[in-house]
């Protein structure tokens, strides 16, 4: 066990991360050989460190024209310059709603897609411009827990091969004749019987596959793992177990995690910090209580709003946002602020210029909770969960 | 493991006894400890059907008889007596003797050709069925794995293929062989017959490539190897697996209706498409000389169109 375990648990508190800005300076290592990369790669970072730095990546996926002779037409902004830190043993949640780009940021981190421009920096390395053995390198270092858990696992694989793919593909991990203890170990790690490292993945309820995904993705000792909505496919109940399993993990092995979902109070449950967005952008980002409590952004605001309240006493009272309209769509998305066309404080400004993503003007220097990152020309303070 | 006997799961983790009970449900069949692969699933499918029993015994039959001709009769079906010409209606109590079908108009025993006839057939079947799976089935993935300009190119070549009528096709590349032995035949028809494969298999391929155990295993860094045949081919083989056992079965009467035009095997070889069409014009006297190598072509196609479907409902696991 000792070997698959990192350091003992940390106090994960919040005031840590509260203080610390969405971008800090990328610290870029100059690896000229891979050895260097890989080097770079393979060393530890500090708790609170940034381990991820998210610069500008954008995605387009090209929109083609014709059988023959291809030519594009236009392109589907999906990821549309975004940036963001993960800071090591955070959980950075990312929320947003169906097509907003959340699950391209998640391949875009994963390599699993091109980046069409920007930079991902993990421990410095632009793992976008990577390859060969120190690309190798980045992928045993972050890992992914996929959304669906009745895709995710091979039917024709039994639970065994399935964890045990990791060590077959890195066999540096792993010596051949201790590869059937590790995957037992992993099975016990995430809650399953190791008896069961012989069965296949139908015989498996949903949230007992999603404990398999887990334990496929912990198997490479990753420092880095991203959840691509790793719950929304399981039934409430089993939701709070998974989650509770990952929480768990986080402080077992010392992992930080992008967390996707569009859940609002499960990210708010397992985050330290929360972005938010919306057609390719970031709209806002900042600690868990600084989005849920001082949200400054009118889409945050208004997504916030739609959260169902159980208590009919405190429903009464609460104003809730309805927007106007559909999401515009990517291909073609308003100028300006992306947001402005469903928007109620929408002025001429909007359409003129990108509000960046910053803290607003009349919060900057204050010490408000409110003062955190936005991308809105008239961000103001606007209280919709508790009002 | 073995000392492993508490079913429950690990004390300590947090998994609700209706997670347990859902998860101890399907392998209840199959005992403990003993789980079944999706293959597994299939075969217990299988012995539950006794449409594939009776075609596998069939096959078992045929294949023996293939195999081994000599066992089932000890008449040379080369062998024709002329004096044998009248005696040409069968006794039918004459269970595996020469006469037991009665002789052709050449005077040569129906029952013994009849037998010798099988061995052509099985192999036309069984080798046209390879040859048309390996290489359909390649192209197949190759396209649908990698898609882009290999797809393109591959499907054009399958659409032209498509586009020629199968018997047609055949009969005019037969027609440029003088000597047509079994081997000419099968290429003439995995020649014509290998693009329904293809196209089966280039669309699970597809189906089976954008699988997230597929995206699971880039991200884990696999190669196209490991990804090509650890996941993508075993979960994209069943309909190709149906595909052929069907298709079997119309290679083998695909076989029968060239040799009675004429174009497929000729006479020193032996097969029941040449005895049906040396029988045409005994027919109106005496039906029986076409009635039982017909008769045995329609049992083997039955026997391998029977499993083919009940090996198609085995892994098709929406109709279970």
């Amino acid at each position: 066990m000792a070997d698959i375990k990192k350091d003992a648990a940390v106090d994960r508190s919040d005031d840590v991360q509260d203080a610390t800005p969405n971008v800090t300076e990328v610290d870029t290592v100059d690896a000229v050989t891979e050895e260097a990369a890989v080097e770079a790669i393979e060393a530890p970072v500090e708790r609170g460190e940034p381990i991820l730095q998210v610069r500008n990546l954008v995605k387009h996926f090209p929109l083609t024209q014709g059988i023959l002779f291809k030519r594009q037409i236009g392109a589907v902004k999906a990821v549309d310059g975004i940036s963001f830190d993960l800071y090591q043993g955070e959980t950075l949640g990312i929320v947003g709603e169906s097509g907003c780009g959340k699950s391209t940021v998640a391949k875009l981190l994963m390599t699993l897609e091109t980046a069409t421009a920007g930079e991902v920096f993990f421990k410095g390395q632009d793992i976008t411009k990577l390859s060969g053995r120190a690309l190798r390198a980045v992928r045993r270092n972050i890992q992914m827990v996929f959304q669906d858990p009745y895709t995710s696992l091979n039917p024709r694989m039994t639970v065994g091969d399935i964890i045990g793919e990791p060590y077959e593909i890195h066999p540096e991990v792993a010596p051949k004749g201790d590869r059937r203890r590790r995957v037992q170990e992993l099975l016990d790690v995430v809650g399953l019987n190791p008896e069961y490292i012989n069965r296949y993945p139908h015989q498996f309820s949903g949230g007992q596959r999603q404990r398999i995904g887990i334990a496929r993705g912990l198997a490479l000792n990753p420092e880095v793992i991203i959840c691509d909505e790793p719950v929304s496919a399981l039934d409430v109940s089993v939701q709070a177990q998974v989650i509770n399993l990952m929480e768990k993990l986080q402080d077992e092995f010392n992992l930080s995690y992008i967390f996707i979902a569009h859940d609002l109070s499960i990210v708010r449950h397992i985050s330290d910090r929360v972005g938010v967005m919306y057609l390719g952008k970031m709209a806002e980002i900042g600690s868990d209580t600084e989005i849920y409590d001082h949200p400054t952004h009118p889409y945050t605001q208004a997504l916030l709003s739609a959260v169902p309240v159980p208590d009919p006493e405190s429903r009464e009272g609460r104003e809730r946002i309805i927007l106007a309209g559909d999401v515009p769509s990517p291909a073609n998305p308003p100028s300006g602020c992306r947001f402005r066309t469903r928007c109620w404080k929408a002025e001429d400004k909007c359409a003129k210029e990108v509000p960046l993503l910053a803290v607003p003007e009349r919060f900057a220097g204050s010490d408000t909770p409110a003062a955190h990152e936005s991308a809105c020309h008239f961000a103001e303070e606007k209280d919709v969960v508790h009002a | 493991m073995s000392e492993l006997t508490d079913t429950t799961l690990v004390p300590g983790h947090q998994a609700s006894n209706a997670e347990l009970a859902a998860a101890k449900g399907p392998s209840k069949g199959s005992g403990p400890g003993k789980p079944r692969s999706l293959w597994g699933d299939a075969w217990y499918e299988l012995r539950h059907r006794p449409l594939f029993w009776v075609s596998a015994v069939l096959l078992v039959l045929l294949l023996t008889i293939a195999a081994f001709p000599g066992l089932f009769t000890g008449a040379d079906p080369r062998d024709g007596d002329l004096t044998n010409h009248f005696l040409t209606k069968p006794e039918l109590s004459h269970f595996f003797q020469a006469d037991w079908f009665g002789y052709d108009v050449q005077g040569r025993s129906i029952y013994a050709r009849v037998i010798y006839g099988t061995r052509a057939s099985i192999m036309v079947g069984v080798g046209v069925t390879a040859a048309v799976t390996l290489f359909g089935g390649l192209l197949g993935m190759l396209a649908g794995y990698f898609g882009g300009w290999i797809d393109s190119i591959v499907s054009r070549i399958v659409d032209i293929f498509f586009g020629l009528p199968f018997l047609l096709g055949s009969m005019v590349v037969l027609n440029a062989f003088t000597e047509r032995k079994v081997y000419v035949v099968i290429a003439a028809l995995a020649f014509l017959g290998w693009t329904t494969i293809a196209r089966v298999m280039r669309s699970s391929v597809i189906t089976a490539k954008q699988a997230d155990y597929v995206t699971a295993a880039r991200a884990l860094g696999a190669g196209t190897t490991r990804i090509l045949f650890r996941h993508v081919l075993p979960n994209a083989l069943a309909p190709t697996i149906v595909v052929a056992t069907i298709s079997l079965g119309a290679y083998i009467s695909a076989e029968a209706t060239l040799s009675y035009l004429g174009l497929g095997l000729a006479d020193p070889t032996i097969s029941w498409g040449i005895d049906i069409s040396s029988a045409k014009d005994a027919i109106r006297d005496n039906p029986h000389v076409m009635l039982f190598p017909a008769g045995m072509l329609s049992l083997t196609v039955f026997a391998f169109i029977t499993l083919g479907d009940a090996v198609r409902d085995a892994l098709d696991p929406k109709l279970r």
